[in-house]
């Protein structure tokens, strides 16, 4: 069984660009993904095991040094990414009941970048996303078009979308059609 | 100069600037910032187009979006061409192609004018008695003639080449309106520091004083004013200015829908700029600023072409520079529409005589009149005009009767006072209220955030107009939570235009006791006769004569007719206006096209198409795919020659003989966690699952409360507190909001956590007699061996290096088994499977073979072989249902007496005599083929295949006790034939179940 | 589209991030399995659908994705107040505009 070929990972949105004046649409790079479920009292477990404070507040995130990233969708439920490092394996050692589910090839993501971006993304959903009620670090579960979408904004221009892996082709249609119009 | 009409001097137009455009044949001239109307009425031309029903004669009424008359096929090439145009809103381009409507063969000589001429046969309510008998005349005669001759524009053939954006807005104050109080309101919010967006339908701000020139505010002509605002609005970071934007529906919590006309108005648009934009608006707070719509006056023959609302005429005069005619009379019950008389009078237009209905007009008007030496007829009234395409006279006499005296014109401007309008704040669900002492209906209570302002809301000074719209704009800023900002003080403002006199339905010589044609909704041909007909008939409810004579319906809702209408009904009640009361106003306020409304959503991006991680293999091995929700599903793999049917044999053959590969990925997955994991399932599904040892799977189902099936699928447990359930492909969205709901909601105490996994991993099925061979060689850390791996198991390990869930069931009949793995692995591993199938002799198979397979084992489909109205026993799964559990979802419902009883349909199988019929799903089964029609229905066929593997058709269906009936014969009915059929059981092959265990 | 409160995320979001789900406070029998026909019915099948004030529960779907109750006014179409699954229900009075208004509550 030595000379068994180790399958590559090829991701949704691979190769794609897109964009227009005032934006740019770039598939994010591949990432560790984990649907983590716990009673906001075990955050601070978690948080320590995770190397970083849960959020608590609705439509919030958190990140820290290593870029692991994470997002408040819910009371109870957190979506944490990482580029790196497997936030899994972090979690095993956690005695605090909580579920952590792998969902690293669930979700794909959209980086939306540039002086039009929210305005590209707000084409599509009808929740807020102005500065004042949708500031840097901010995060939500939401809808785009006819989809659901998970909008964490990580700068002023700059917006990552996840979504799942096979809404990806219609995320990236929707946001290089709203793209055209981002200046308006 | 462009157009014998156009006054030099005049307007606010650059006259070097000129363009040509198409009308019907001819080639015409316009100036840069014309309207249509503007610029065909500068080339002299008032015919515009023929009327809905009678055929009439039309020309321009007004000069804006209340226009019922103009209507214009208008484009810009084959393809890009839009019906209904209003000429009055539709600025010109150079190039652009227009054309009149609803005649035929010309505009001048129409056929369809005898309309005209048969119009007692086309009265009010026509067709809703006359076209009554022959019943079969209606689809035949009757519908395709009055289709053919009624109507408005033609809709275009091709598909629309422009693309549209949508953009949600969300802001402090929404200002709807550009003129005086829109932009004053505007500006004070904007200085208290609030997010402010302003609306306005017309290409520049100003509002009214595109004809009121006699207005200045804070020492500067209003229209300068007006300019100098915007341009302060524009270079405001927190204001946004939409020019050519109307806002044409109010909805809940200020959610208002305004639509941006881009390029509309451009000779060669960027391609890249949508040709409109839907803007969602979500205001904190809205400032309604609509202004006011001028009447018409209500007299017999009011509708030839170059008789047109006062301030419309001026407006084409002072802000187009053009005269609406070289003599034009002046018909009004309202002062404003002497100060247009005024205005003509000065550019040298012949003005012959202001008849005014009222005895005793302001002196002060008179007396202008007599310097300007314009003839007044105080008391009196036009009582008719002549002209075929355009008016040639107007005849005059006293209200109260005697003499009349003809008098030669070649346009004649009329008003009966202005109508606020309301109806933003009617669709904001506002109740407005009557207003006695200015005899109109204003703006009550707000029941949404907003406010009125301006001439919307009767407010008629100018000065204390924008006195009050710029304290509005303020306290709707701090209202919206503007803390800061200074105040903006308003300026002074005064005009020498008067508002004052209002005139509500039919004038003299229109009265009851008249037959001629007043009209009141020239958009759909209703006259003053209409309506009081309308009211003998019956029809006493303003909403019921609206219906009956359709006065303000369809895109005109009722801008100019609405008011004359209701007086002419409330005169016929003998009741007071207020108590006949005012239609609803409907959105949207003028129409809106299709193309903004779906904006993004065509094509493509109408309906997502969701993709398996393996779609791209399919793609390039000849799969065939079919729809299966928002999937796309591989749904046989044609071979050079094939056809469905054979690839489908081929692919069911090679399965049971060898192996096939088949891509599951679209299955519903959720992941079930925590220590309760068990115990939630227990109550979401029939079985139990406390003995499921870990490394074990087994066939669910879960019913609803009401005990009928809704979902079923193989649930695996990974560990004591970890379940891998899955789900159909369709039912999985729905099947997680179900289990959710009975966790948050029933089951709140439950300590488990639900997770949809459906696309995290990427499900390959090996199924048939050589699957563990094709499996094995890629699998490190699994023993796949019987004893080690038995049927309806699971493992993790890994395959060609990546994590997998392994698990060991069977769709087919087939050992067989489900790889999965992370979506992002699955191509790869798809492939390095294939690539040992393909040696081994085993095919790709679809979801057609599928289907068959799991048919010839008699494995139903849940939205297939069950329709919500079928029980675990009705499908024969009593076995699934656990006897002892104390309560499961479903337990009490499927007790209930009419699922318990006999009589039930059950499934069973279905052999047909003939081996070689296929039933056709869906079609029904009867005990007696000779039986009289209609016959009793006993089932229906719900599954049916040719099985070239059983060498015979096979079915399933669902049969009345049918379980009974095995042995039966029982007949099916077609056009053609009767089919006779024989009830068996459902299980076509292996009916001892040994292939599973290979 | 209406803006609705999320008693979870504690703001108003837009509607098409919810999902109604049907009448609140039906609660399920503890004993379903033994309860009468009769009783079956009522907690299954019957419904209020009133004019007027209606308890009904929603899930923000494509948000938190918790389910929760609202007090609404089905004549105008507003939604009173909303609360978390498992609270008990809301008292609402009519105020003499006709407005709904939860009882005791600050004007």
């Amino acid at each position: 069984m030595a000379d068994i070929a180790h399958a590559t990972r090829i991701e949704p949105l691979a190769g794609r660009i897109g964009g227009a004046a005032g934006v740019a649409l770039t598939p994010a790079a591949p990432a560790n993904r984990v649907s983590l479920r716990a009673d906001p009292a075990d955050a601070k477990a978690l948080s320590k095991a995770l190397g970083l404070d849960l959020p608590v507040t609705p439509k919030s995130s958190a990140r820290n040094d290593h870029g692991r990233l994470v997002a408040w969708l819910g009371p109870d439920e957190w979506l944490i990414i990482d580029e790196n490092a497997d936030p899994l394996t972090d979690l095993v050692k956690v005695t605090a009941l909580h579920s952590a589910v792998d969902i690293s090839h669930r979700n794909t993501a959209i980086l939306v970048s540039g002086k039009g971006a929210r305005a590209t993304v707000q084409s599509g959903c009808p929740q807020n996303l102005s500065d004042k009620v949708f500031p840097v670090g901010s995060a939500t579960r939401t809808v785009m078009g006819k989809i659901e979408v998970v909008i964490l904004r990580t700068a002023e221009n700059e917006f990552r979308v996840e979504c799942w892996r096979s809404f990806s082709d219609y995320a990236f249609g929707m946001l290089s059609e709203s793209a055209k119009d981002c200046l308006a | 100069m462009s157009g014998a009409n156009r006054i030099k001097g005049k307007g606010r137009l650059t006259p070097a600037k000129t363009l040509r455009f198409k009308f019907d044949n001819k080639i015409l001239t316009a100036v840069e910032g014309d309207t249509l109307a503007s610029a065909l009425l500068a080339n002299g031309i008032h015919l515009t187009g023929r009327s809905f029903k009678y055929h009439r004669p039309r020309g321009m009424l007004s000069a804006g979006p209340e226009e019922p008359n103009a209507l214009m096929d208008v484009g810009r090439d084959a393809v890009r061409r839009t019906p209904n145009i209003r000429a009055t809103v539709q600025e010109v381009y150079d190039g652009m192609q227009t054309r009149s409507q609803n005649r035929w063969p010309s505009l001048a000589f129409d056929v369809g004018g005898l309309n005209n001429l048969a119009s007692p046969f086309f009265a009010a309510g026509f067709y809703y008695k006359t076209f009554m008998w022959p019943k079969a005349a209606w689809k035949k005669i009757y519908e395709p003639v009055i289709r053919a001759a009624a109507g408005l524009g033609v809709a275009p053939s091709e598909p629309d080449p422009d693309h549209y954006a949508n953009h949600f807005a969300h802001c402090d104050v929404l200002v709807i309106g550009g003129g005086a109080t829109g932009l004053s309101a505007a500006l004070a919010a904007a200085h208290a520091g609030a997010e402010v967006i302003l609306c306005d339908e017309q290409p520049e701000t100003g509002g009214a004083f595109h004809h009121e020139t006699d207005a200045t505010i804070g020492g500067q002509p209003g229209w300068d004013w007006a300019q100098k605002v915007t341009a302060e609005l524009r270079a405001m970071d927190n204001v946004r200015v939409l020019t050519r934007t109307t806002a044409f529906g109010y909805q809940a919590q200020n959610h208002v829908g305004l639509v941006e006309r881009v390029t509309e108005h451009l000779a060669n648009p960027d391609p890249s700029l949508p040709r409109e934009r839907l803007w969602q608006v979500r205001a904190r707070q809205v400032v309604i600023a609509t202004g006011a719509i001028e009447r018409h006056m209500v007299f017999a023959n009011n509708d030839r072409p170059g008789i047109m609302l006062a301030s419309a005429a001026r407006t084409y005069l002072n802000h187009f520079g053009v005269a609406v005619g070289a003599k034009v009379g002046v018909y009004t019950a309202c002062d404003s529409a002497w100060n247009a008389a005024f205005d003509l009078k000065q550019a040298g237009v012949s003005v012959p005589a202001i008849v005014d209905v009222r005895p005793d007009p302001d002196p002060a008007l008179v007396a202008r009149a007599k310097e300007l030496g314009i003839e007044v007829l105080a008391g009196q009234a036009v009582l008719d005009t002549s002209g075929k395409l355009r008016v040639k006279s107007m005849k005059v006499g006293k209200t109260s009767g005697g003499s009349t005296r003809d008098i030669p014109v070649d346009a004649l401007i009329m008003s009966a006072g202005w109508t606020p309008s309301v109806h933003m704040y009617s669709q904001s669900r506002g109740k407005v209220v009557w207003d006695e002492e200015s005899q109109r209906f204003l703006p009550g209570r707000n029941v949404q955030d907003c406010v009125s302002v301006g001439a919307c809301n009767g407010d008629d000074d100018l000065n204390d107009a924008i006195a009050a719209a710029a304290k509005a704009g303020h306290e709707a800023a701090i209202a919206a939570g503007s803390q800061a900002g200074e105040a903006w003080g308003a300026p002074e403002a005064e005009t020498q235009t008067s508002w004052a006199g209002n005139m509500m339905g039919s004038a003299a010589g229109a009265g009851a006791d008249t037959t001629v044609k007043a009209f009141v909704d020239f958009q759909n041909d209703v006259t003053a006769k209409d309506i009081r007909l309308a009211v003998r008939e019956g029809m006493h409810s303003i909403e019921h004569v609206k219906r009956f004579t359709t006065n303000g319906m369809a895109t005109d809702q009722g801008k100019t007719s609405n008011i004359h209408g209701l007086a002419i009904a409330a005169e016929m009640l003998d009741k007071p206006l207020p108590q006949v009361g005012l239609t609803t106003f409907r959105s949207p306020y003028t129409p809106v096209t299709f193309g903004a409304i779906v904006n993004h959503s065509r094509g493509d991006l109408f309906d997502p198409t969701r993709r398996t991680p393996m779609h791209g293999w399919h793609d390039a091995h000849g799969a065939v795919f079919e729809d299966v929700g928002q999937w796309k599903r591989a749904w046989y793999y044609p071979r050079a020659g094939e056809d469905m049917h054979q690839a489908v044999n081929r692919e069911c053959r090679t399965v049971r003989e060898v192996a096939g590969m088949f891509d599951a990925s679209t299955l519903g997955k959720i992941e079930v966690v925590g220590p309760d994991a068990a115990a939630f399932l227990n109550l979401l599904y029939t079985n139990s699952w406390d003995k499921l040892e870990p490394g074990r799977c087994r066939y669910g189902i879960m019913l609803r409360e009401d005990g009928f099936i809704y979902d079923d699928g193989v649930v695996g447990r990974m560990a004591e507190d970890r379940f891998h359930v899955t789900t159909t492909t369709g039912g999985a969205p729905r099947v997680m909001h179900h289990m959710e709901d009975y966790l948050q909601t029933e089951f709140p105490h439950l300590k488990v956590w639900l997770t949809s996994t459906t696309e995290q991993w990427a499900v390959i099925a090996v199924q048939g007699p050589k699957a563990r061979e094709i499996v094995a060689p890629l699998v490190e850390g699994i023993d796949l061996s019987n004893e080690a791996m038995p049927h309806m198991s699971v493992r993790e390990g890994k395959i060609c290096g990546v994590p997998t869930r392994l698990f060991r069931m069977s769709f087919t009949g087939e050992a067989g088994y489900e790889v999965n793995v992370p979506a992002d692995y699955g191509e790869a591993v798809w492939k390095a499977l294939w690539q040992r199938a393909e040696a081994l002799g085993a095919c790709a198979y679809g979801t057609e073979t599928m289907h068959v397979l799991r048919a010839e084992k008699g494995y139903i489909i849940v939205g297939q072989d069950t329709d919500g109205t079928v029980t675990p026993d009705d499908a024969g799964l009593n076995w699934a249902v656990a006897k002892k559990k104390p309560d499961f979802v479903g337990i009490r419902g499927m007790k209930r007496p009419d699922l318990v009883a006999s009589g039930r349909k059950q499934l069973v199988g279905l052999a047909t005599k003939d081996p070689g019929i296929v039933l056709e799903e869906g079609a029904q089964i009867v005990a007696d083929p000779n039986q009289a029609v209609p016959m009793t229905m006993i089932g229906h066929v719900t599954s049916s295949y040719w099985s070239e593997n059983c060498g015979r058709s096979i079915a399933m269906g669902v049969v009345v006790d049918g379980r009974a009936l095995k042995g039966k014969t029982l007949y099916v009915p077609m056009p053609d034939k009767t089919i006779e059929i024989e009830v068996t059981d459902t299980v076509f092959i292996d009916k001892e179940g040994v292939r599973l265990n290979g | 589209m209406l803006l609705i409160h999320c008693p979870y995320c504690q703001e108003e979001r837009p509607e098409l991030e919810f999902r109604n789900t049907g009448e609140a406070h039906i609660e399920r029998p503890k004993d379903i399995a033994g309860i009468s026909d009769e009783e079956f019915e009522k907690f299954f099948f019957i419904r209020t659908n009133p004019k007027g004030v209606t308890y009904e529960r929603w899930r923000h779907i494509h948000g938190c994705a918790r389910f929760f109750n609202a007090v609404r006014d089905t004549v105008s179409d507003r939604f009173v107040t909303t609360y978390k699954a498992g609270e008990p229900r809301v008292e609402v009075e009519r105020g003499d505009d006709g407005i709904l208004t939860v009882k005791g509550a600050a004007q």
